[in-house]
C-alpha cells in the first residue's frame, strides 16, 4: 500500500494531490529560504492566519449568490485578499507605530483569526450552503478532495513555483544585502512585496492540503534544513526546494496510504526528520560534525602534552595521554618511550624551545599570533629562520627516559 | 438583565474571561518589550501534544493530568527551541518556527490516530475552547454566591484561573524592580547582580503557566491575543510602565467583557439566532483596541514623544 503511495498508484486524486503537494513543498521552500534569509521567517505565520476570514467571507459571498459556496477558487481567491489585508496591517503597525515586528505578527495573527473564528460560528449558526468543509482549512485535508479541486492546487503550486524561479536573482540579492540592492538601482521596496506575494501565494495554494495553521512550516523548516548543508546561497535555495518537495511528496503519499492519517502534520513530520537529520549529520554546520572537530581538538592537545611531558621525563598520569601515545606506538606498555616516541618527543620539545624563542623576539610579533601550543612551527616559519633559531638555541641534547 | 439569569449564565464566562485575560496581558507587557512577544504563540501550540498525551495516559479528560501534560509540552518546547538556536546556530525566530508547527502536527498526528471520538476532545476546541459552556447552573440569583451549597458546584475552571491570576500578579509584584531593571537594560540589571537569565526563564514559565490555565479554560486563540494585543495598545498610550500595565489590564478587561457581550447578545440585537463564538469574539475586540489606539494613541510614534500635529 505504501509502495502504491509513493508511486503515484493510488488513484487519479491522489496521484494530483501527490504531485500538487511537491510542487507546492518545492516553491514553498524556495520562498522559504528568501524569508529565512531575510529573518523574517515568522512573518508567514501571520499571513496563513491571516487567510482564515478571507475564506469563510468568501464562502458566505458564494452561499448568498447562490453558489455552492464550496468552489475552491473562490475560496483562495478571498484568503488571498484578506493575506494580503493582513500584511498591510502588518507593515502599517510596524512602520507606523513603535511595536516591533514580532509584536505586530502576534497582533495580525491572533486577531485576524479570532475574527475568522467568529465568521466560523456564524456560517455554521446560519446554515447556509454545506459548510462541512471549512475546518478542514483550519488543517488541510486531502480526503474527498474533488477533481478540480486537485487540478487548482497542481497548477497553483506550479504557478508559484515558476514566479520564483523567474525572481529569485533580486530576492536573493536583497535577502542578502539590502542596502547593496538598493545601491544597485533594485527598488528593495518592491521586492520585499514581491517576496510577501510569493508568501501569500504558498500560503493561499498550500491551505487545501496542509492548513492554515501548518502551513508556515512548509515556509521555514526546509530553509534551515538547507541552510545546513551549505554556505552557498545558490545551494541553499536549491537544497530547500528539494528538501520541501521531497518532504511534501512523502508526506502526501504517507497519508494516502492508510486511513486517518491527515497530509498536512505528515508532511510537516518528514520534515522535521529530514531537519532533525541534517541537525545531526550535515558536515560542518551539524552537531556529529562539531562533536567529531572537537574530539580530533582533544586528541592533537593530548599527543602534545604527551610528548612534552616524556621529553622531560615527567611521568604520565592522564589515561586518555597514554592511551594515544601507546595507539601511535610511542611509549611501551609501561610508559618508557620507544624510539620513535624519543625522537617525537625531542622534536615537541625542541619545537616549544624555538616557539619560545620566537614569541620573545618582537620582530616576530606576526608569526608569534599564531602561537597556540599544536601548530607546527614548519607551517609558520621558513627552513632559514628555523636554522637562525636554533643557532641561538644550541645543538640538541639526549632525551632522558 | 436579572440575576436569576445572568448569575448562572453569564457570570462565570464571564470572570473565567477577565481572569484569563488579564493572566496573559501581565506577563504580555514584559515578553513585548523584550521582543519576545511570539512566546505566547508558541507555547499555546506546543500545548496540543501535551494535553493528547496526557489523555493517552490517563485515558481521561481531568484537568490536572493535562494540565502538567501541557505544562512539560511547554517546557519540552522552551528546551528545544533553544538546543535547536544554540546546536544549529538558527536565529530563535526560525527556531521557534521549526518546533512549534513539528509538536503541533505531532499533536494533531495522535489526536487523529487515537479513538477520541467517545470524548471532547478535538483539535477546534483546543483552538477556540468553549467559553459558553462554562455555566453555573446551580446559582439561582445573587444570593447564590454566599451559598455554599450552590458555591459547591462552580466550575472549577473558574477558581482555578483565579488561582493562576493569583500567582502570575504575585510573580509580578515579587520581581517588579529586577522585571522592570532587566528588561529595559539587561546589561545594567546584571551588573547590578541580578541574575537576568533565571528571571528570563522565570518570566517564561510564568507566561506558560498563564497560558496553559488559560488554554484549559478558553481555548488558545484568546491566549495568543491577550499576550499581545492588550500590552500593544498601552504601548501606544504611555511611556511608562506602571502605566502601560494599568492599561492593558484595563484593555484586558474591557475586551473580555464586551467580546463576551457581543458574542452572546450581538446576533440577537441584528435579529440573527445563535451565539457566536466567544473567544474569537473576545480576540477580534482586542484587534479593534488595537488599531483604535495604534491610530489615536498619544505615544504611538517610534520616537516615545506624544505625537504632535
Amino acid at each position: 500500500m505504501l509502495l502504491d503511495a509513493l508511486l503515484l498508484q493510488l488513484g487519479y486524486n491522489a496521484t494530483l494531490v501527490a504531485i500538487g503537494a511537491a510542487l507546492l513543498g518545492t516553491a514553498a521552500g524556495i520562498t522559504g529560504t528568501f524569508l529565512f534569509l531575510r529573518k523574517r521567517a515568522l512573518v508567514s505565520d501571520a499571513v496563513s492566519h491571516a487567510t482564515l476570514p478571507g475564506v469563510c467571507i468568501a464562502f458566505l459571498l458564494m452561499a448568498f449568490a447562490g453558489g455552492d459556496g464550496r468552489n475552491l477558487a473562490g475560496l483562495l481567491a478571498g484568503s488571498a485578499v484578506s493575506a494580503g489585508i493582513g500584511l498591510w496591517c502588518m507593515n502599517w503597525l510596524t512602520r507606523n507605530t513603535r511595536l516591533a515586528e514580532d509584536a505586530a505578527i502576534g497582533a495580525v495573527l491572533s486577531v485576524f483569526f479570532g475574527f475568522g473564528i467568529v465568521l466560523l460560528t456564524v456560517i455554521q449558526t446560519l446554515g447556509v450552503g454545506r459548510q462541512a468543509g471549512l475546518e478542514g482549512f483550519l488543517l488541510g485535508s486531502t480526503a474527498g478532495m474533488l477533481y478540480s479541486d486537485a487540478v487548482v492546487i497542481a497548477a497553483g503550486g506550479a504557478v508559484t513555483l515558476f514566479l520564483v524561479l523567474v525572481t529569485r536573482r533580486p530576492m536573493t540579492l536583497v535577502a542578502f544585502d539590502p542596502e547593496y540592492a538598493a545601491a544597485r538601482g533594485l527598488q528593495v521596496d518592491r521586492i520585499d512585496m514581491l517576496m510577501m506575494g510569493l508568501v501569500m501565494a504558498v500560503t493561499v495554494v498550500g491551505l487545501k492540503i496542509v492548513g492554515l495553521i501548518l502551513i508556515v512550516a512548509l515556509l521555514i523548516i526546509p530553509a534551515v534544513t538547507a541552510r545546513f548543508w551549505t554556505e552557498r546561497s545558490e545551494y541553499v535555495v536549491l537544497l530547500a526546494g528539494l528538501f520541501g518537495g521531497v518532504a511534501a511528496y512523502l508526506g502526501a503519499a504517507l497519508s494516502a496510504s492508510a486511513p486517518n492519517l491527515p497530509t498536512g502534520p505528515l508532511i510537516v513530520l518528514v520534515s522535521f526528520a529530514l531537519f532533525a537529520l541534517s541537525l545531526f549529520l550535515a558536515p560542518n554546520r551539524g552537531v556529529l560534525a562539531a562533536v567529531l572537530r572537537h574530539m580530533r581538538f582533544q586528541r592533537r592537545v593530548h599527543l602534545r602534552q604527551g610528548l612534552l611531558a616524556l621529553a622531560q621525563g615527567q611521568a604520565i598520569y592522564e589515561s586518555l595521554t597514554l592511551r594515544l601515545l601507546r595507539r601511535a606506538d610511542l611509549v611501551r606498555a609501561d610508559g618508557v618511550a620507544t624510539g620513535k616516541g624519543k625522537v617525537r618527543a625531542a622534536k615537541a620539545l625542541r619545537d616549544e624551545q624555538r616557539w619560545e624563542v620566537v614569541r620573545s623576539d618582537v620582530t616576530q610579533e606576526a608569526a608569534a599570533a599564531l602561537y597556540d601550543g599544536l601548530r607546527d612551527i614548519e607551517t609558520v616559519l621558513t627552513r632559514d629562520q628555523i636554522q637562525e633559531i636554533d643557532r641561538r638555541i644550541g645543538g640538541p641534547r639526549e632525551v632522558v627516559s | 438583565m436579572s440575576g436569576e439569569e445572568f448569575v448562572p449564565l453569564s457570570l462565570t464566562p464571564m470572570l473565567i474571561g477577565i481572569f484569563a485575560a488579564i493572566a496573559c496581558a501581565l506577563p504580555g507587557n514584559f515578553l513585548l518589550l523584550r521582543r519576545q512577544a511570539l512566546i505566547g504563540d508558541a507555547i499555546s501550540h506546543v500545548v496540543l501534544p501535551g494535553i493528547v498525551v496526557a489523555f493517552l495516559m490517563t485515558g481521561m479528560i481531568a484537568a490536572w493530568p493535562m494540565m502538567l501534560g501541557a505544562a512539560g509540552a511547554a517546557i519540552v518546547a522552551v528546551v528545544m527551541i533553544e538546543a535547536i538556536r544554540r546546536l544549529g546556530r538558527i536565529e530563535p525566530g526560525a527556531a521557534m518556527g521549526v518546533v512549534f508547527t513539528t509538536m503541533f502536527a505531532g499533536g494533531v498526528l495522535l489526536l487523529e490516530q487515537t479513538d477520541t471520538s467517545t470524548v471532547h476532545l478535538d483539535v477546534e476546541h483546543a483552538l477556540y475552547g468553549n467559553l459558553e459552556s462554562l455555566i453555573w447552573l446551580d446559582a439561582t440569583g445573587w444570593a447564590s454566591l454566599l451559598d455554599p451549597q450552590a458555591l459547591r458546584y462552580l466550575p472549577s475552571e473558574l477558581p482555578r484561573m483565579a488561582l493562576t491570576l493569583l500567582g502570575v500578579c504575585l510573580f509580578t509584584t515579587l520581581f517588579w524592580r529586577a522585571l522592570k531593571i532587566s528588561t529595559f537594560d539587561e546589561g545594567f540589571a546584571r551588573t547590578m547582580g541580578i541574575r537576568t537569565n533565571l528571571l528570563g526563564l522565570g518570566l517564561v514559565i510564568t507566561a506558560a503557566v498563564a497560558a496553559v490555565a488559560a488554554f484549559d479554560a478558553v481555548g488558545s486563540i484568546i491566549v495568543i491575543a491577550m499576550f499581545i494585543c492588550p500590552p500593544a495598545a498601552a504601548r501606544m498610550m504611555t511611556n511608562r510602565l506602571e502605566a502601560q500595565i494599568a492599561w492593558s489590564v484595563l484593555y484586558a478587561v474591557l475586551s473580555a467583557v464586551l467580546g463576551y457581550v457581543l458574542a452572546g447578545f450581538g446576533p440577537l440585537w441584528l435579529g440573527g439566532g445563535d451565539a457566536v463564538s466567544a473567544a474569537g469574539m473576545i480576540a477580534t475586540v482586542s484587534g479593534v483596541i488595537l488599531a483604535i489606539t495604534a491610530r489615536f494613541g498619544p505615544c504611538r510614534g517610534r520616537s516615545g514623544a506624544p505625537a504632535t500635529a
